[in-house]
């Protein structure tokens, strides 16, 4: 799969970023960090150490991370599109945390971003990320849903399944810096590819500037409308802007693929059924990416991904596969054993209401996804779901007997069987 | 996005049709202003500072206004983009400003002698009197606009300024991220704390940045002269008391204001003013005077009298609810204040508010006494410096 990846860069993405970098060779646009140039310096009329920002009172990533020497050395720098440090930053100084939730509190604002800053992008991606280091390590991607083994849970517990998510375009830039023109591009091309999704892939598109009100309701009713953001994590990085300009949702006509387009990302996609056939959920999952891949493709643009840290995305923790798999179970008893959150912690899972992060759950019904983003490939991922939901369901009906919960006597609370993947790369 | 404008130059790749924002929904001054042609001319340009136009008219495309209620939909980054984008603010100034030309000078007058009366205002009706302005530092950049360092620099002299105030004036500067608890509690008991901007007009122009970094309050030990540092614009300036002695607050506005410009320009940095706009601020309707004088006063019969807008209209007043705009009045109690900032000054201003608070206190004596007030009714104020237009 990685192959396939070649950093070819259509002609009239060419001139433009070549006009700007200087002169640097085509190839020099892309990831090594050797060849990458920064744009031109800004003017700064006060010395580094005047405009460190107070982070004393911050728990986030950028600020456990950001110390003054690394500030004074790439203050001065800006990607070839002209994003800065201190917009990268902007949305962590503006949005301090919460003692207990870590927040990344920085984003990037186009694919350079994670070259020119990379002294503070790095320690930011280890920390984020479980130890992974952008600096060594290789991120494998596999799109192979035949490789998924189970994966079609007991639909007495499991409501739903869900995979999600993003994509950018290479050569435009991210939602925090994007110009108006660059944003309508964004949406110009991934609307013009989506028209050429056939079968059970055939949908629509609308455009929340244009989009009627019966569309609206409807969209609102099938819960895939999004919202401007209020989240100032968001908001303080520039994604609200000239909002819903560009924005719109692409579904195919069986409801079961969504994309959103301009929202946090260029592009985030949702394969999703109400059920607990998570196999096939993934299965379209992959199928659309691809198809949608080769669409844009066709037209001379690609996705923005390189070995280092798979798919590239805004958010520092969407990095890799970018990937949430999660079913929303009824779990009311398990969730209710003192051991719940250890339990969740060992499978690399995490919990959430059903309304999403930062919402509590209704009824005994939890949204249960995967942890991990960078590192392990979708393929490892999804299976991590699978095998963990499997048993959480196993120690919920456990519970209705009167039994204990089966603990694995390796150490580990999930069978392993799964999880011996090659982690190699199609 | 602020203070990163070397974007500026990437986006000169496309053309002004693809980059020309979406205004078909919008209502505000700026959006009424925008056409592809100005906006075609300006967009390459860019303030010394470098802020540009995209800076300028974010907030008016982020925020689309609502029918009835018309914003002004750009701001300034620092004093040369009212020179830099003069093609689209004198525009908005002339349409905000009640038809003010690009050739028109703005008198100001911040000599409370020149008031007449002022200090009679009942005070059963006339619950508190208050005058607030802001001032610009030259030499920095504006609130949307400005750095971290920046801002603190502002800060530093303007607590610097503030704290050498002695007399009735000795004061004490609270900066909003080291206050304790305590102070806290006692500046919000007092009304003076101004929170985090929350209104997507200014947090989308880029004001809240950092916050509170930067931030404060000072007040002087009467709390009757109140200066917020680094809010909407450098400094704003508030000067208040309980009861309807209109001119003593604003004599203590006057005074206050001139000690601590002198203290400015003695560090070689004055306020931002120029004859033709007035006191420089971040917001275009605030030019000027900059000046908003008022009164919290009982009208519970007048304010449902079918003349009343007219009324205010004519004497060019506007009335808000008592939590300050976009706010509804409680109990029949308004604030009452002048609408208009550039084009007349201070005194003037002044002038309009306490002439038009004593008759219109006159009117609601009336009315308890269910007497008619039509022959009371003024004719429409005029403004000496250009023929009156209407406001908004």
């Amino acid at each position: 799969m990685a192959s396939s990846f070649t950093r070819i860069l259509s002609s009239k993405r060419n001139v433009g970023i070549l006009s700007l970098v200087g002169g640097s060779v085509a190839a020099g646009f892309l990831l090594h960090r050797e060849h990458v140039t920064a744009g031109e310096p800004l003017r700064r009329r006060y010395p580094a150490s005047a405009e460190y920002p107070d982070l004393r009172k911050h728990n986030n990533c950028m600020a456990s991370n950001l110390t003054p020497a690394i500030y004074a050395k790439l203050c001065d720098k800006a990607t070839p599109n002209g994003y800065t440090l201190d917009q990268a930053i902007q949305t962590g100084v503006d949005n301090p945390g919460h003692p207990f939730i870590k927040t990344v509190g920085l984003v990037a604002g186009d694919e350079e971003s994670y070259e020119v800053f990379a002294d503070l992008l790095d320690p930011v991606i280890k920390e984020r990320h479980n130890g992974y280091d952008p600096q060594v390590m290789k991120h494998p991607t596999d799109l192979n849903a035949t490789k998924i083994q189970s994966g079609v849970f007991d639909e007495r517990y499991v409501l739903s399944s869900r995979v999600r998510t993003g994509r950018s375009i290479r050569g435009l830039s991210l939602p925090p810096a994007c110009t108006r023109a660059e944003r309508r591009e964004v949406e110009r091309v991934v609307v013009d590819a989506l028209s050429g999704l056939k079968g059970d892939l055939t949908g629509k598109y609308y455009s929340l500037t244009l989009m009627t009100e019966q569309e609206q309701q409807q969209l609102i009713d099938d819960h895939f409308l999004f919202d401007k953001p209020v989240s100032p994590l968001l908001t303080c990085a520039g994604m609200a802007r000239d909002w819903p300009d560009a924005r719109g949702i692409w579904h195919n006509n069986e409801k079961t693929f969504l994309i959103w387009i301009n929202e946090e990302d260029h592009t985030r996609v949702i394969s999703m059924e109400k059920g607990g056939n998570m196999k096939r959920v993934f299965e379209r999952f992959c199928r659309g990416l691809k198809e949608v891949e080769r669409l844009i493709q066709e037209r001379g643009w690609e996705f923005m991904w390189n070995e280092r840290l798979g798919y590239i995305l805004t958010c520092p923790s969407n990095l890799g596969t970018g990937l949430r798999a999660g079913v929303h179970v009824k779990l009311p008893r398990l969730s209710k054993d003192p051991r719940f959150s250890k339990i969740l912690d060992s499978l690399r899972l995490q919990k959430r209401g059903t309304g999403g992060v930062d919402t509590a759950a209704v009824g005994g019904v939890f949204d249960i996804s995967n942890l991990d983003r960078l590192g392990q490939s979708e393929v490892q991922l999804v299976q991590t779901v699978i095998d963990g939901v499997n048993y959480l369901i196993e120690c919920e009906k456990r519970l209705e007997k009167g039994q204990d919960i089966k603990m694995c006597s390796s150490g580990s609370n999930v069978p392993n069987t799964h999880l011996a993947g090659s982690g190699s790369v199609l | 996005m602020p203070f990163g404008n070397t974007h500026n130059n990437f986006k000169l790749n496309y053309k002004v049709d693809e980059e020309f924002p979406d205004l078909s929904k919008h209502n505000n001054h700026m959006a009424k202003v925008l056409t592809k042609e100005i906006y075609g001319k300006l967009r390459d340009k860019q303030t010394p500072s470098g802020y540009t136009l995209d800076d300028v008219i974010q907030t008016g495309i982020d925020n689309p206004g609502h029918p009835f209620i018309m914003t002004v939909g750009c701001v300034a980054g620092d004093e040369e983009s009212y020179e830099v984008f003069k093609e689209l603010l004198d525009p908005v100034i002339s349409d905000r400003h009640g038809g003010y030309k690009p050739t028109d000078k703005h008198k100001t007058d911040l000599n409370f002698e020149n008031l007449k009366g002022g200090d009679d205002l009942d005070p059963n009706y006339v619950l508190s009197s208050r005058v607030r302005t802001g001032r610009s530092i030259k030499g920095y950049t504006l609130p949307p606009h400005n750095s971290r360092g920046e801002r603190r620099a502002i800060e530093k002299l303007a607590v610097e300024a503030l704290t050498s105030l002695d007399g009735e004036f000795k004061g004490k500067y609270y900066p909003l991220k080291s206050m304790t608890d305590a102070e806290q509690e006692q500046l919000i008991n007092d009304h003076f704390l101004f929170d985090k901007p929350v209104s997507p007009l200014l947090t989308c122009a880029g004001m809240a940045r950092d916050w509170p970094d930067g931030r404060g309050i000072w007040h002087n030990d009467d709390k009757t002269f109140l200066v917020w540092v680094n809010e909407e614009d450098h400094l704003r300036v508030i000067s208040m008391q309980k009861a309807g002695n209109m001119r003593e607050v604003f004599r203590r506005f006057c005074v206050g204001l001139q000690k601590i410009e002198e203290i400015f320009k003695k560090h070689n940095h004055g306020f931002m003013w120029n004859e033709h706009l007035g006191y420089i601020l971040t917001c275009p309707s605030n030019l000027g005077t900059g000046l908003r004088g008022g009164v919290h006063v009982k009208l519970p019969k007048l304010s449902t009298h079918p003349k009343f807008e007219e009324i205010l209209t004519r004497l060019r007043l506007q009335k808000r609810g008592t939590g300050g705009v976009d706010t509804a009045s409680v109990g029949g109690v308004f604030d009452i204040s002048n609408a208009d900032r550039l084009g007349s000054s201070e005194v003037e201003q002044v002038q309009l508010v306490v002439d038009g608070v004593k008759l219109m206190v006159e009117m609601e004596k009336k009315l308890e006494k269910g007497e008619a007030i039509d022959g009371m009714i003024p004719a429409q104020k005029r403004l000496v410096t250009y023929p009156g237009i209407n406001l908004h």
